[in-house]
């Protein structure tokens, strides 16, 4: 179901929160809130699902008015980032403790449990307490736990913010493949752009209480309506005063038109890629990126004369004469 | 460390136990004879499980009201709480008598006109008791709140679950063994409180002189074999209690 949030005010004594926010989540998808730590995106999250109250604005889901509905009438699911698990109850017990609470018969819900631990790959763990599972399984049972209900929506509040690398990785191209096959209305507050990138339908960039873009990964990324979001969505480097990814910058040992003068004067191997810092003659400090072979093929090393240009920069840039 | 602990509390309260024995069961089995020791022994219980319960109910609420709410005046109530453990219970006793006191206390003839009676009967007796062990529970139980957090209980409300279900299903499991642990310290406290009782039971034998009560009075009368008797009974249940405990509680669970 769809979420419509209009003008969302929030404030914690002098601190904004939440300024003036409108944001509308469209059935089905997949949707990240993403932004600086800080920047107000879980408390929209905890507003939604009805765990903070706002000072002003409204919330529909699925098109029904639920700005002064508790928590326990909205009927969405929610995952916690430190997963929030029932320490006196088995796996099995989380799971259906929407479900008893709702009064369903008890071989409904041992069906909908035994299907719900399938989902998540947790059914031989049924009978465990949950200080017996790994954060990634509890995690997984935070998540079985909230979709038992079958939520309108399901919210997530950084939900791999506790785990390691590798099991963050894997939990993200896991929710990936279930949003896939459950369909819920899905909404993960991150504050890493890579697992919104990687893992969204659609972004919203949140910064200081205010919404600074809604968009695609490919939107975001390829057309940033501003200088925060751009920076907040993958390296940058300014070049000639404007704000470039450094891929972007194209370095050659000849001069072109529109190129800028420069010298090296550092090239770092990082894995596939080499970064190489350039002091250009204006006395401005460009990072620009290649690949292995491109810098050998330019053969630079400290001190190399270079010139620099980006495809962005273009049309900004007077073509000097032919020359 | 060891030495200290032997010297203060196992040393002299095995020595209770080895006086009743000293000249075989019989004086114990006396003692449990006498009918006005009878009736103290079982007002004492009576008194100390209502206090207790009372405390319970009270103490799980005001904790939960400290660690769940803010509220002006939240600093006063937590150092107010505090208060009968720093007041000597004999002027606990006398507080009361001051405010329930049926002839001249603050509230006590207005009680006394419609028939209840406080002071110098089983009511008093119970509140001066409750009140020396308000804090126990609490103290137990405020800290298990603060670190069990508040995102089990959120959990609970975003799957459905209304307050009161949330309190029965959620909170109350996490903070058993507190309410446990104050349950016990109260009781323990309750059956051995003995200047604030003194106070307000006006000691009537057999019938406002609790166990306590017994063992002064009997040891003032130099019937000290009797008042060893008493004083061992107490020593057994406060015992009993932590042993219990010490046995259901699981390991490296508070």
């Amino acid at each position: 179901m769809s979420i419509e949030v209009k003008g969302i005010n929030k404030r914690f004594g002098d601190f904004v929160a939440l300024d003036n926010v409108d944001v509308s989540i469209p059935t089905g998808r997949l949707t990240a809130l993403l932004g600086p730590s800080g920047g107000g995106k879980s408390t929209l999250l905890r507003i939604i699902a009805g765990l903070e109250t706002t000072d002003s604005g409204s919330i529909a889901i699925g098109g029904v008015e639920a700005t002064r509905l508790p928590a326990q009438k909205r009927n969405v699911g929610f995952v916690f980032q430190h997963y929030a698990a029932f320490k006196h109850m088995s796996v099995a017990k989380n799971v259906a403790f929407g479900l008893e609470i709702r009064k369903r018969p008890k071989d409904e819900i041992r069906a909908r449990v035994d299907e719900m631990l399938d989902l998540v790959h947790l059914r031989q763990f049924a009978h465990r307490l949950p200080s017996q599972l790994s954060g990634g399984q509890r995690q997984r049972m935070a998540l079985a736990r909230a979709l038992a209900i079958e939520p309108n929506v399901l919210l997530l509040d950084e939900p791999f913010g506790a785990l390691d690398a590798k099991v963050r990785k894997e939990l993200r191209d896991w929710l990936r493949r279930l949003h896939d096959e459950v369909h819920v209305t899905t909404v993960f507050v991150t504050h890493d752009q890579e697992e919104a990138l990687e893992v969204a339908d659609e972004i919203v960039v949140i910064n200081e209480g205010r919404v600074e873009q809604i968009g695609s990964p490919d939107e975001l990324y390829d057309t940033p309506a501003n200088d925060f979001v751009m920076s907040f969505l993958g390296p940058t480097t300014r070049l000639d005063g404007q704000l470039v990814r450094p891929h972007d910058v194209e370095v050659t040992t000849a001069h072109s038109p529109g190129s800028i003068p420069g010298t090296v004067r550092r090239a770092l191997r990082v894995g596939f890629e080499v970064r190489v810092t350039v002091l250009t003659d204006g006395g401005e400090s460009v990072v620009a990126t290649m690949t292995r072979a491109t810098a050998r093929g330019l053969d630079l090393g400290e001190g190399s004369r270079v010139w620099l240009r980006s495809d962005c920069l273009a049309p900004d840039v007077p073509e000097p004469l032919a020359g | 460390m060891v030495a200290y602990l032997f010297l203060l509390v196992a040393w002299p309260v095995s020595l209770v136990a080895i006086n009743t024995f000293a000249d075989g069961p019989g004086v114990l089995l006396g003692v449990l004879a006498d009918p006005d020791i009878i009736v103290a022994l079982r007002l004492t219980v009576v008194v100390a499980l209502v206090a207790v319960l009372v405390n319970t109910v009270f103490g799980v609420g005001v904790s939960l009201l400290l660690v769940r709410y803010e509220f002006p005046g939240k600093r006063v109530l937590s150092a107010l709480i505090d208060l009968p453990l720093s007041v000597s219970p004999v002027v606990v006793g006398l507080a009361l008598v001051l405010v329930y006191g049926g002839r001249s206390g603050w509230f006590g003839p207005a009680l006394e006109g419609a028939g209840v009676q406080v002071i110098f009967a089983t009511p008093g007796i119970i509140l001066a008791t409750a009140f020396v062990a308000l804090p126990l529970v609490i103290r137990e139980v405020v800290p298990v709140l603060e670190e069990i957090g508040t995102e089990q209980e959120q959990a609970a409300r975003s799957l459905g679950a209304g307050a009161v279900q949330t309190f029965r299903r959620i909170t109350l499991p996490a903070i058993k063994w507190g309410v446990v642990y104050g349950v016990v310290l109260s009781l323990a406290r309750s059956l051995g409180e003995f200047g604030a009782v003194k106070v307000v039971s006006g000691n009537i034998s057999g019938s406002t002189r609790t166990a306590t009560l017994v063992v002064e009075e009997q040891y003032l009368n130099f019937n000290q074999p009797g008042a060893y008797a008493v004083a061992f009974l107490l020593a057994m249940v406060s015992v009993a209690c932590i042993v219990v405990v010490a046995a259901i509680r699981p390991r490296g669970n508070r």
